[in-house]
């Protein structure tokens, strides 16, 4: 009970900000659902310390003792206690229901004016499509200030889009359309989580809401989607880029570089190297076609002893973005 | 059903050589009797080894995926793999879920205590239809088989609810482990049936619906949903074994199916299976609450209805496990607002019980201790409900650490608790031993204190944003992870414990007399262990089962 007061003082402290054990408060959204959240928890202590402290009061005060003979009331019931303990918490229950319902009302509607991107799950990661400038992201990158809708579906098994600083949340199921919004205030980076089981990697499928100004959102999509140059504004090697598409794209959840068999192989000593394949096929040097193709159609060729689930990269990685990927491949001998 | 009612009264010279007649336990001897019997205590005991056993084999499991989250220790910056690999961590919770529901807590209290002691709390000597109570039992282990081969082959890794369409694509062995539940299934199913017939047609002369123990009107209702909703479970399951295997498209949308579809008929069963899980709980906490207080029950009319009442509605809240999966608008509305009726109710029989002990004469027994802890663990675990009840606070929640937090205050803390607890209530019936109360006190203090420790860092957890079912997680969160696994050691420790004075006990624990806590239901009246047809003489029933002699009639002017 004491823990219980302990959070709630804690909690009156830690309005606005992250706490340790609250999210912060992200948009207008999340501070009503806090309210909520905070109105029932205040409620479940005076309860809870109502039972339980009428339990150890009677525990106490009625404890039998050796000795005094043993008397007890012979109440068997009370009406008018019982439609009191019926009827307060029944009401109650129809206002958490009836607030609850409102403020869900209210994420429900996308409105008029949002911004729309397609996002995309597979095992194991998420993918950012910007329709109207044709970018791809592996992190979703919006304007601070303007509503952003997403539009969501999913390539193979149910995944869900959770962002806890924004209280939001919704299965992106294949087959289907989605749809979510939220109101990124300022300018700050925020948690993607996936919350429906999906295998594996499960726990790795996570990606960054980054709210930019937008100045520089503005930078971003004429970038092209690229975060920025190398250093003063020269470009980056392929490689270098091949490396980072790595990390972002969801590769590193199946893929190690340091020779040890995940998912799947490893993309050490994987170009120009001898492959056996599952349907008894083989070659004898692995070449840039046999990257291309195991990335757009990953079941083409499978290396012998590794499972077929990889999904197509088809339409979600450019020829340049490829093509930094098979250099970085090329780099690790 | 045929003779017990008609052979009432046996004859006199039976009912005087009751001190030398054997008991149920060496009434017949050897392996084979044990394994054909019909007896109802026999069957009940077997189910209570079988259960207890698949409990230590969960709690291992779930020891081991704490120990996984203890954290980066087990890995070097950087490495995907601590402990285990994502994939042995998945079977790991999978394996962990799917046999606590299906294997011990469904059938916890029903299959073993209710086997045992619901002919007896009638005065029968024995459920309605014996022999289909051997084949339940038998069904209830070709499940276990299943389960058990479906893990030596490759396990599972879709969780314990086998969403599609990960189920039906992953390829670990769901068949045989669907297959498992789908028999398990049936032992339910008849077990329900059986107790039904059992509660409507077998009780003693004068045991009218209104002097029946609590506990057997929490049976009752349990029986009801057990029938009524199971079936639904074995179809769905059917449905995915059928699409795995010959490719029929129903849920997975590659062949044209609907993933959501499975959520519906999947909850459809398994949020009824909740109150199969704690009904039979209720009906313990009535029985221990009212003997350890010599008290009459607070609103024995509104408890019993109340059961029936969650039964009823339990039915139709199953979609708040479906708030972010897509079901339309008004259907979550609907399913909110239902959810939030069946809390009323339940709030009822919480406030019934601590009103029960007012004016009393409280014994704290092992028993009672579980009892209050029961008391105080379904007060968080029904309270931290409202906030998933509730549309926008469980869309921040869902699948999140808080769900597994409250769900485990309701199944663990409560079910479980109930159990442990009806275990020490009952153990000098069943085994015609006592435990010692000291142990008892002790073991109940570190399950008490280990738990809370365990899941109430995960309600912090979960609130602040900690997804479920993640083989590792960010460094934000693993303090509380941490905290959360010294607690499940403690947990474990009690339960350890547990078993050893439990062990302690069949081996040379003190004698128990007839009825070790006075109470009044008929199953303390007969022999302790009680002998094989349960009575001397068929009793007949005069009063209410809670109606002590400490209860001084002289103050009832006023109250009620």
């Amino acid at each position: 009970m004491n823990l219980g007061f302990a959070l709630g003082h804690l909690m009156a402290q830690a309005a606005n900000t992250a706490s340790w054990w609250k999210p912060i408060q992200a948009s207008a959204h999340a501070s009503s659902v806090d309210s909520l959240f905070n109105f029932i928890m205040y409620l479940c202590f005076f309860f809870f310390v109502l039972i339980i402290g009428a339990m150890i009061y009677f525990v106490v005060k009625y404890r039998r003792k050796e000795g005094v003979p043993i008397k007890t009331s012979p109440i068997k019931g009370n009406h008018t206690l019982e439609i009191v303990w019926s009827v307060i918490p029944g009401i109650l229950l129809v206002i958490m229901f009836a607030w609850g319902f409102k403020d869900w009302l209210a994420i429900a509607v996308v409105p008029a004016n949002a911004m729309e991107v397609r996002v995309t799950g597979q095992k194991w990661n998420w993918t950012f499509t910007y329709p109207k400038e044709g970018i791809v992201s592996p992190d979703l990158v919006v304007p601070a200030g303007q509503t952003i809708k997403l539009v969501m579906t999913s390539k193979d098994v149910l995944h869900s889009f959770y962002i806890p600083d924004f209280r939001i949340k919704r299965d992106v199921v294949p087959g289907r359309y989605s749809v979510l919004w939220f109101d990124p205030a300022e300018e700050a980076t925020h948690q993607i989580f996936c919350t429906e089981y999906c295998g594996t990697s499960h726990s790795n499928m996570l990606s960054k809401v980054k709210v930019l100004s937008s100045e520089k959102y503005e930078q971003w999509i004429a970038n092209g989607g690229e975060e920025e140059g190398g250093a003063g504004g020269k470009p980056i090697p392929l490689a270098e880029k091949g490396k980072k598409l790595y990390e972002s794209r969801g590769c590193v959840a199946c893929h190690s570089v340091d020779g040890t068999a995940k998912v799947g192989p490893s993309w050490k000593g994987a170009y120009g190297t001898a492959h056996k394949f599952a349907d008894g096929s083989s070659l004898a040097s692995t070449d840039e076609n046999y990257i291309r193709e195991s990335i757009l159609v990953p079941g083409a060729k499978v290396v012998a002893g590794y499972p077929n689930v990889m999904p197509s990269y088809q339409g979600q990685l450019n020829d340049k973005q490829i093509e930094s990927i098979i250099e970085y491949i090329k780099s690790l001998k | 059903m045929d003779s017990n009612r008609n052979s009432a009264p046996k004859s006199a010279h039976a009912a005087s050589a009751g001190g030398v007649e054997p008991n149920y336990l060496n009434a017949h001897k050897g392996i084979w009797s044990w394994m054909t019997t019909v007896d109802h205590k026999r069957l009940g005991i077997m189910y209570l080894v079988g259960i207890l056993t698949f409990f230590a084999a969960g709690g291992i499991f779930a020891l081991l995926v704490r120990t996984q989250l203890l954290g980066k220790i087990f890995g070097g910056p950087g490495k995907q793999d601590w402990l285990f690999s994502g994939d042995t961590y998945n079977k790991l919770f999978t394996l962990h879920g799917a046999v606590m529901v299906f294997l011990v807590i469904i059938p916890s209290i029903p299959a073993s205590l209710g086997n045992f002691f619901l002919p007896l709390m009638l005065g029968a000597k024995d459920v309605a239809f014996p022999k289909l109570n051997l084949m339940s039992f038998y069904v209830y282990v070709l499940g276990g088989c299943f389960l058990l081969f479906s893990i030596l082959t490759g396990a599972v890794d879709t969780g314990w609810t086998f969403y599609t369409p990960y189920s039906s694509t992953t390829s670990t062995s769901v068949v045989s482990a669907v297959m498992g539940v789908f028999i398990l299934g049936f032992s339910s199913i008849l077990t329900g049936v059986n107790f039904i017939v059992t509660i409507h047609k077998m009780r003693a002369p004068g045991l009218t619906w209104t002097r029946l123990p609590l506990f057997v009107w929490a049976q009752y209702a349990t029986s009801l949903i057990q029938v009524l909703a199971t079936p639904v479970l074995a179809i769905t399951l059917m449905l995915l074994a059928i699409e795995r295997t010959m490719g029929v498209g129903i849920f997975d949308p590659k062949l044209g199916g609907d993933p959501v579809l499975f959520q519906h008929f999947f909850w459809f069963y398994s949020h009824p299976a909740v109150y199969i899980m704690i009904l039979p709980g209720f009906g313990v906490i009535s029985e221990i609450i009212t003997v350890n207080s010599r008290k009459q029950i607070f609103g024995y009319k509104a408890i019993a209805m109340s059961s029936v009442a969650i039964a009823v509605i339990g039915f139709l809240v199953w979609g708040h496990h479906m708030f972010t999966s897509g079901q339309s608008e008004l259907a979550s509305a609907v399913f909110s607002f239902l959810t939030f009726a069946v809390a009323v109710p339940t709030a009822i029989k919480v406030f019934s019980w601590v009103a029960t002990m007012y004016g009393g004469s409280i014994r704290l027994n092992s028993a009672m201790c579980y009892a209050l802890a029961f008391l105080f663990l379904f007060t968080i675990g029904g309270l931290t409900g409202l906030f998933l009840g509730s549309l926008s606070v469980d869309i921040h929640l869902h699948d999140t650490y808080f769900v597994v937090a409250h769900f485990h205050y309701v199944m663990m803390g409560g079910t479980m608790t109930a159990f442990v607890g009806a275990l020490h209530h009952w153990w000098p019936k069943m085994t015609g031993r006592m435990l010692s109360e000291f142990w008892g006190k002790v073991g109940c203090f570190f399950v008490f204190v280990g738990f809370n420790i365990t899941f109430l860092s995960q309600f912090l957890l979960g609130t602040k944003g900690m997804p479920r079912r993640y083989a590792n997680y960010l460094p934000e969160f693993q303090t509380l992870h941490q905290i959360s696994t010294v607690g499940s050691y403690l947990l474990g420790l009690g339960f350890l414990i547990t078993l050893i004075y439990m062990i302690q006990s069949l081996i040379n624990g003190e004698k128990a007399s007839k009825n070790p806590w006075e109470a009044m239901s008929l199953e303390w009246q007969t022999d302790s262990p009680p002998i094989e047809h349960n009575f001397h003489v068929q009793p007949v029933v005069k009063h209410g089962p809670y109606e002590f002699p400490e209860i001084d009639h002289s103050l009832a002017r006023g109250g009620h």
